[in-house]
């Protein structure tokens, strides 16, 4: 049997050892009448079989590798130096649980304070934690640390409507046992001067986008500033790739910042595992749910590294811990370590310039199409708002057609932006996949 | 010799990856949005590669030898589970991308929802939990919400045993529920008559995990779930300890109403050195609609011509999303190769041998260490590291002279309802070899903790690094480094 080495004589010899005669007799405790029940699942299949088995439903999908993808909405399509996926390949980082016994875990360990360290200096915040699921989950974890840092007594929550909307309703699916106000998401303003407006002295922290789920980007200090005066925290949620080229938002005075990873060296994977970052001012860093990896040393005088600050945690704190996280996401974590450590201070610079310019250039070139217009105003990251002249569910049929996977229907999300498309533009787009794009758009302007 | 930080290996102008010229003409950048410096290290790719090897070769992994920590199921992780799930239809694809284009991906989850369905004996299944912890989450918030649909606010209790993860307070207080604990019987049960006096009109629900942390079936399983329903209560099953069930029983036919699985421990996927991991949730019938989605359902049916169309669907009354797009997939697509590697028979299988193991080391090592509830466990048991002729010697002395051949320690100090608990999960994967050699080790350490204390109390000894001073590093805080150039001169 696949995978279970046991030979007939080791088992009956087993089986001795523990007094009984047969393996149905290790299940006496187990009602009988439901004991042993006739599971209707397919009948086993070798190595050999499954790989075929499983190239076969590969191959019934569309992937990036095979067509131009111009779909971003917060999973992108970026390069990934081979190095980054031989080092997860290494058995002894995937094959590995949690690191609770330091003196046999000091790879985890030290690869993990990496990540801390990297995450911190690209966002240029104090504190990391060692991971959240994705960033999603940890918007709604910094949410949570707003709430206890207020110790209950503030219970709105407001929220930018420039935020992803999946994020949103993460964080709505989180609060709903807790009593807690979500606004200023309900539609989409003209601009987002009226976010601090909505900021009042129950407000126990404001989230924005940066650059927003619409790829614009702009200077959130006086934001800060006006939810400092008032009391509450400030929550950035950022693309950390983008952070290569723009201001990082510590300098916004940010409280919490987090965001999804999967741009630096994880494969989009039909949308997980990715990767949620959460950095924090150091005054919050007993308030942070999540592992935390800390320098030490040992026995023999050595530098080396623990999980420390663990009473926050569930199993010491069981009911009254901030959050119940205990698996989160090392590995996707060690993977954007590699591929900051590999591109590092040029590169990722680089990259980021590259999505900027070429994003910059499709969105000038499409523009210029007629029936087609920009709806993006002022500056925008790797991705920006088409208005389009026909639904965009037809113009991505067409598209398909043509080996493009287009944009992201605004529709679906925001009523507003009927007929607008989001476009992501990457590195990976190259100048004659955006001409072929706009030619495309051309063609099928109208119906 | 520690390794350096990455950091510490950085040379200014050094690149790891070359990138292509730019081919579009430069657009205007911002410049009160550029940023400034930007301290990330600048290293070879041979730089790289070698300090993350040089670091993976100071891990124990599964890959590397025996791994029996208790509740973790650290089974072996097949190879053709890496590979396929990097294959380039499912690593490359898009979450947004239209459904009708990821046929492929849609029918996978499909099956793997039915599969699990089937294996836990429940009427639906949703994939988007990205953990254990994140699976109980989306349990008792599906719990919540089917009492407040019922327009029964009333019920904010959950009652948990003593023997239960950690994880299971710390998940109702998230839920905006409140902890009621129970003690345990003398034989590691959930104590009845005290279950009794909890249940009234206030319970939402009840947390079992079963095979309990002791490693022992419920054997008042019944009793329990009667109890609970009795008073218009659900039950909420802990799955991580599904190992021991597979085809022996399935947790809907004995009244659980919600379970997560933990993909990564019952069904093979890596646990990448804590995380990811993927908790599926499966509810009985009248928790279906409150499920998290969006969830794969057939959305046209097949015909002589066209397979059938797979869509994502919202539950009517769904909790709403718990992750971004449809949880950890590439998790979803290890599980599937590993679940259609072991198929019908193979599940037996899988539980058949991880319990008979679990049983085989408990009656070589019972005469050496105590094993407080001592009767047929399931695939984990707990015995305690300590003995009265070796007052100085505690459970993680023997945890940590463990390490000194090669062996990962069981999991100390829990469940906390035992003493100096050492609890020990050989999960199936494992050969009689190994377990003796185990056997073996933990005998002559049960000889040393009289004979030589000390060599106990100062160990590991033959292991990279010695004991970690955890004290220092909570007070003097040290969580990130900065940049060489950037650090403040002493």
């Amino acid at each position: 049997m696949a995978y279970i080495p046991h030979t007939d004589a080791e088992r009956k010899e087993m089986l001795a050892a523990v007094g009984l005669q047969n393996l149905d007799e290790l299940y006496q405790a187990v009602p009988a009448d439901v004991r042993f029940p006739d599971l209707d699942l397919p009948e086993a299949v070798s190595e050999l079989e499954i790989a075929q088995e499983m190239q076969e439903m590969a191959e019934a999908n569309v992937d990036v590798q095979h067509f131009a993808c111009f779909l971003g909405a917060g999973a992108y399509n970026h390069f990934i130096p081979s190095a980054v996926d031989h080092m997860l390949r290494r058995g002894e980082f995937y094959t590995a649980y949690t690191p609770y016994q330091p003196e046999i875990s000091q790879g985890t360990l030290q690869a993990i304070f990496e990540y801390q360290s990297l995450i911190c200096n690209l966002t240029g915040m104090q504190v990391s934690n060692a991971s959240h699921y994705d960033g999603a989950t940890a918007l709604a974890e910094a949410a949570i640390l707003a709430l206890n840092h207020h110790r209950g007594r503030r219970t709105r929550l407001v929220l930018s409507p420039a935020i992803h909307p999946h994020y949103r309703q993460v964080v709505r699916t989180y609060m709903q046992g807790m009593g807690v106000e979500i606004v200023g998401d309900e539609h989409l303003p003209g601009s987002a001067d009226d976010l601090p407006a909505k900021i009042d002295a129950n407000t126990a922290m404001i989230a924005v986008q940066y650059p927003d789920f619409f790829g614009r980007i702009r200077d959130w200090t006086a934001l800060g500033q006006a939810a400092h005066a008032a009391g509450a925290l400030l929550c950035v949620v950022v693309n950390p790739l983008s952070l290569g080229l723009l201001r990082p938002p510590s300098e916004f005075d940010a409280d919490i910042v987090v965001g999804d990873g999967q741009p630096l060296g994880i494969p989009m994977s039909f949308g997980g595992p990715t990767l949620g970052h959460f950095t924090v001012k150091q005054e919050f860093v007993r308030k942070m749910a999540g592992r935390l990896v800390g320098e030490t040393v040992d026995s023999r005088g050595q530098r080396g590294y623990v999980l420390t600050l663990t009473p926050r945690e569930q199993h010491i704190r069981r009911e009254k811990a901030t959050s119940n996280i205990c698996t989160n996401v090392a590995l996707m974590a060690l993977a954007s370590a590699v591929y900051l450590s590999l591109m590092g201070k040029q590169g990722l610079r680089q990259v980021a310039e590259l999505c900027y310019h070429k994003a910059h250039y499709a969105a000038e070139q499409l523009a210029a199409v007629p029936g087609y217009s920009l709806w993006t105003k002022g500056s925008f990251f790797h991705e920006f708002v088409l208005k389009c002249p026909r639904p965009v569910a037809e113009i991505n049929q067409a598209l398909l057609d043509l080996d493009i996977l287009g944009g992201y229907d605004l529709g679906q999300d925001y009523p507003e932006l009927r007929d607008h498309m989001l476009l992501a533009v990457t590195e990976m787009n190259s100048r004659d996949q955006i001409d072929a794009l706009v030619e495309a758009m051309q063609e099928v302007s109208h119906a | 010799m520690p390794e350096p930080l990455i950091y510490e290996l950085s040379s200014p102008g050094r690149q790891g990856v070359t990138l292509p010229a730019p081919d579009v003409p430069p657009a205007a950048l911002p410049a009160e949005l550029m940023r400034g410096e930007l301290p990330l290290p600048e290293v070879a790719e041979i730089d790289v590669v070698r300090h993350f090897v040089r670091l993976s070769q100071l891990n124990h992994a599964v890959d590397t030898g025996f791994y029996p920590l208790g509740s973790c199921t650290m089974k072996y992780n097949p190879k053709v589970n890496e590979d396929v799930a990097r294959l380039p239809g499912f690593a490359f694809t898009h979450p947004l991308q239209d459904p009708e284009t990821v046929q492929g991906n849609l029918a996978l989850m499909y099956m793997l929802q039915e599969w699990l369905k089937e294996i836990g004996g429940f009427a639906g299944v949703s994939l988007q939990p990205a953990a254990g912890a994140h699976g109980e989450l989306t349990g008792l918030l599906i719990i919540r919400a089917y009492h407040q649909s019922r327009g029964d606010t009333r019920r904010t209790k959950i009652l948990i045993p003593n023997s239960a993860h950690g994880t299971n307070p710390a998940t109702t207080s998230m839920s905006g529920l409140q902890v009621v604990e129970l003690p345990s019987d003398d034989r590691g049960n959930v104590d009845l008559a005290a279950l009794r006096q909890a249940c009234d009109d206030t319970v939402a629900g009840l947390m079992l995990t079963n095979p309990n942390t002791l490693g022992l079936f419920e054997e008042h399983v019944r009793e329990v779930v009667e109890l609970v329903h009795g008073c218009g209560g659900l039950i909420y099953g802990d799955g991580a300890n599904m190992n021991a069930l597979l085809g022996i029983v399935r947790p809907g036919d004995l009244g659980i109403d919600a379970l997560h699985y933990n993909l990564h421990k019952t069904f093979s996927t890596p646990h990448g050195g804590g995380g990811p991991g993927s908790g599926p949730v499966g509810v009985r019938p009248q928790l279906v609609e409150f499920l998290p989605g969006p969830v794969v359902e057939i959305v046209e049916e097949e015909d002589d011509e066209q397979a059938p169309l797979y869509g994502l669907v919202m539950p009517a009354r769904s909790i709403g999303r718990v992750k971004a797009f449809h949880g950890h997939f590439g998790m979803h697509v290890r599980a599937f190769a590993y679940m259609r590697m072991q198929g019908k028979a193979g599940m037996r299988a899988i539980s058949d041998h991880a319990v008979l193991n679990a049983n085989y080391i408990r009656v070589k090592l019972r005469d050496v260490y105590h094993v407080p509830y001592d009767r047929i466990c399931m695939h984990e048991f707990v015995a305690e590291g300590r003995w009265e002729d070796a007052p100085g010697v505690r459970a993680l002395d023997v945890a940590k002279r463990l390490m000194d051949f090669g062996f990962h320690p069981p999991t100390n100090y829990f469940p906390l309802i035992v003493h100096e608990a050492l609890m020990i999960e050989p999960t199936e994967t494992e050969t009689k070899a190994t377990l003796d050699a185990f056997i073996a080790v933990m005998r002559r350490i049960a000889e040393e903790a009289r004979t030589d204390p000390e060599l106990l109390q100062t160990a590991p000894h033959n292991t990279p690094f010695g004991r970690l001073d955890e004290i220092r590093a909570a007070k003097e805080l040290v969580l990130c480094c900065r940049p060489v150039e950037m650090t403040p001169a002493a």
